[in-house]
């Protein structure tokens, strides 16, 4: 397989570019889950409120994008986001054309889909809540915005962790195909460097590596702010 | 343009059932082999069981993709050898690559179906003097396959998504067949939102037939009427 | 009378300058022209490493704004964002080695075409293929028919059982699919890039493309064991070529750069620039 010089830091080699696509990916997920807790939380909100409407559009859009393959949203939202903006731009008078770069269409179509299973693991976890708490506070007097940020807020946090660590592992997969659209975050760099040095199999296994100790040290982190967030907590097992 | 969209895309579906099919089953084979080896005494193939899973689970779809299409076919190694007939094809690349991606899966699925399955329902039949292959054919397995579908149904409609990811390499699926009409008539939403609701609806069938096989395996865990 | 009449023509003359301020605001007086190119379809267009984009189109878009006296603007627009580029208003014409076809016309319009390259067919040189047809010679299928007829038949003899790489949606493909279906394996793909890995792979024995972008490859490091084999064919389902696209609202500026192309047709302009980044004459 040849030297690992091209992984190097020098001039030739491919090192920084691979951390920097890294760089990349990390920072289009985290947006990506975090338009997707934005959506989930209104979804989650939707239909636990009992309403109707509300419940029924939040219930059709988990099941569309639950539905739907990743690639072909990505390709959706990265050719429509540019028309879109576009047309809306000009019904307010605007005349020339809105680019939307492919960073922005690639968190807005991670966090879309992303958003379709937080909408789960929010209403799982509000549902977690004690019931008895919510009474508690309402007959001492608790108003909503104080139920909300003393009460649900931190449990639902807690115990949609697990969850979340999840979906977040689920971003940073997603993201990968973001590299359609030419951003250039870690696998794009990858097949760029491999076409560029004809070396497929060491760039892309480096390139799996990488996304391999995202992964590892991800799943170690949202473990220790699980085991922080439960501490004091009784569970079911050990 | 609507019709004979419809038409190209639903004539590019066979081959992405197959991919799915294929894979799926390939993948329940390996899978069972890496839940074997999990449940093995020996701690080294423990170890690979859990590596298997940690890196076909940690790593994205389409790196692993690129690397058995793109990656082996560039070793002089590979081209020489007797794997070169098969992996020269992409839609062997293609199944191979997602069946090793979905046993990670479905084998922690399998795994926590086994472990599902109440201990004293063993006990009992081991009691009986039930052993070896009748112990899982008769008690194992039927009570550990009822906690599996729900999960097993989410991983088969995971892998129909997946096989959106053969069209970058080079293979002519429904996806595929969406852009090259886009590419052809220059027009972007149509074929792309037919394929969607293609997609959706094998999903959706895949969904129902699940749900349909949960509520008639689990009759009898139901309340009685009345 | 007198204020009818007077009234009548205040009237005819405000509709009068009502319509030719309404006709002067819908007609573009067409001072710029935004021009939308990869900057990545090497000769045609290609990024060189100042980042300026060059090519044969960056020269002809030059030549023709000269002509029909506008100030042309060159933006790098990637292939995916092309169409809705040009029908959002992002640019107002494409020139990026776009082949004039039927299904295209429906939804924009072309100038005339302004190249007709032949095709040509890359292998290995060391490939049976390769041995089995020679080196590239051009072969005129409309103008000399059995000289046509006897090459494609030793084409077909020669991909016998073979697969041959075609960009999908291209006169190749429909080349490819209307003589060789029947003896060799039509394999298409939707990039050239993908096509051009899978020969280097051997996953294909021989590709099939237009001459100058071929040509190109060809003349990187990494293509030193590839060459041109076999004819090198003209006209028949190659007739096409490859023209401007443009909104069909736009017929105004369609008819300008037509006759600017007539112009340049008739003085070799189109031809020095072909011979320059093509190395060959594409003039239709």
């Amino acid at each position: 397989m040849g030297d690992l010089g091209i992984f190097g830091f020098g001039p030739g080699g491919w090192g920084l570019a691979l951390l920097e696509g890294a760089a990349m990916t990390l920072l289009v997920s985290a947006c990506g889950l975090l338009i997707g807790a934005i959506l989930g939380a209104l979804v989650a909100w939707a239909r636990l409120s009992g309403a109707a409407v509300p419940g029924a559009i939040g219930q059709a859009y988990a099941a569309l994008f639950r539905g739907l393959p990743e690639l072909l949203v990505v390709y959706l939202v990265y050719f429509g986001t540019s028309t879109l903006l576009t047309s809306a731009a000009h019904a307010v008078g605007y005349e020339g054309f809105v680019g939307v770069p492919s960073f922005f269409a690639g968190a807005l179509a991670v966090g879309v889909i992303s958003g379709a299973y937080q909408a789960e693991v929010f209403r799982g976890a509000y549902r977690a809540i004690a019931k008895g708490e919510l009474e508690a506070a309402v007959s001492v007097g608790m108003n909503r915005w104080l139920m909300f940020r003393r009460i649900i807020a931190p449990q639902v946090l807690r115990f949609a962790l697990p969850g979340l660590g999840n979906l977040w592992q689920v971003a940073l997969k997603d993201s990968s195909l973001i590299s359609v659209t030419g951003l250039t975050e870690l696998m794009r760099i990858s097949q760029v460097g491999a076409g560029s040095t004809h070396r497929p199999f060491a760039f892309y296994l480096g390139g799996a590596a990488l996304y391999l100790v995202m992964t590892l040290v991800s799943n170690q982190a949202f473990e220790m702010a699980e085991a922080r967030a439960t501490r004091g907590m009784r569970r079911a097992t050990g | 343009m609507f019709i004979s969209s419809l038409l190209k895309l639903l004539g590019a579906l066979p081959l992405t059932l197959e991919v799915w099919a294929l894979s799926v089953v390939l993948g329940a084979l390996i899978a069972a082999g890496v839940t074997w080896m999990r449940g093995s005494e020996s701690k080294p193939m423990k170890l690979f069981a859990r590596a298997y899973v940690a890196v076909f689970r940690g790593t994205p779809l389409l790196i692993q993709l690129f690397i058995v299409y793109y990656g082996l076919s560039s070793l002089p190694a590979v081209r020489a050898s007797f794997v070169w007939p098969f992996l020269k094809s992409a839609f062997n690349c293609g199944v191979l690559s997602l069946a090793l991606c979905t046993a990670a899966y479905q084998a922690e699925i399998f795994r926590g179906a086994l472990l599902a399955v109440a201990h004293g329902q063993v006990e009992a039949a081991r009691a009986c003097g039930m052993s070896g292959l009748l112990l899982f054919r008769r008690v194992i397995f039927p009570i550990a396959l009822r906690h599996a579908l729900p999960a097993y149904s989410t991983e088969m409609i995971s892998m129909v998504k997946a096989t959106a990811l053969v069209s970058l390499i080079t293979l002519w699926d429904v996806l595929s067949v969406a852009l090259k009409i886009r590419n052809d008539t220059l027009v972007t939403y149509t074929p792309l939102l037919i394929a969607g609701a293609i997609y959706f609806a094998v999903n959706y069938a895949i969904g129902a037939a699940f749900l349909t096989l949960e509520r008639r395996l689990s009759t009898h865990l139901r309340p009685r009427p009345g | 009378m007198a204020p009818k009449f007077m009234k009548a023509l205040a009237f005819g003359a405000a509709l009068g300058a009502g319509l030719a301020f309404a006709s002067g605001a819908l007609a573009k007086d067409w001072k710029t022209v935004v021009i939308g190119m990869e900057g990545a379809y090497d000769p045609w267009n290609l990024t060189d490493s100042s980042g300026q984009i060059v090519g044969f189109e960056v020269d002809l878009a030059n030549d023709l704004c000269k002509r029909i006296g506008a100030e042309c603007k060159i933006i790098a627009q990637d292939w995916d964002g092309m169409i809705p580029g040009l029908k959002a208003g992002k640019f107002d014409v494409i020139m990026d080695g776009m082949s004039i076809t039927d299904e295209r016309k429906k939804e924009i319009d072309f100038s005339k075409p302004y190249a007709a390259p032949p095709a040509a067919f890359m292998a290995a040189k060391d490939s049976a293929v390769a041995k089995a047809l020679g080196p590239g010679k051009v072969v005129d299928i409309s103008k000399d028919k059995a000289a046509g007829d006897a090459a494609i038949k030793a084409v077909q003899a020669a991909l016998k059982g073979k697969t041959i790489g075609v960009q999908s949606s291209t006169t190749h493909a429909n080349f490819a699919n209307k003589y060789l279906k029947s003896v060799a394996t039509v394999q298409e793909y939707k990039t050239t890039d993908e096509r051009d890995l899978d020969l280097k792979s051997s996953r294909i024995d021989i590709a099939l493309d237009d001459y100058p972008p071929i040509a190109a490859t060809l003349e990187k490091p990494d293509a030193k064991d590839f060459m041109i084999v076999g004819p090198e064919f003209k006209g028949d389902v190659f007739g096409g070529g490859e023209g401007m696209g443009l909104r069909k609202s736009d017929a105004d500026l369609t008819a300008k750069f037509n006759k600017a192309l007539d112009a340049a047709f008739a003085d070799g302009s189109v031809k020095n620039y072909s011979m320059k980044w093509f190395k060959i004459d594409t003039t239709p």
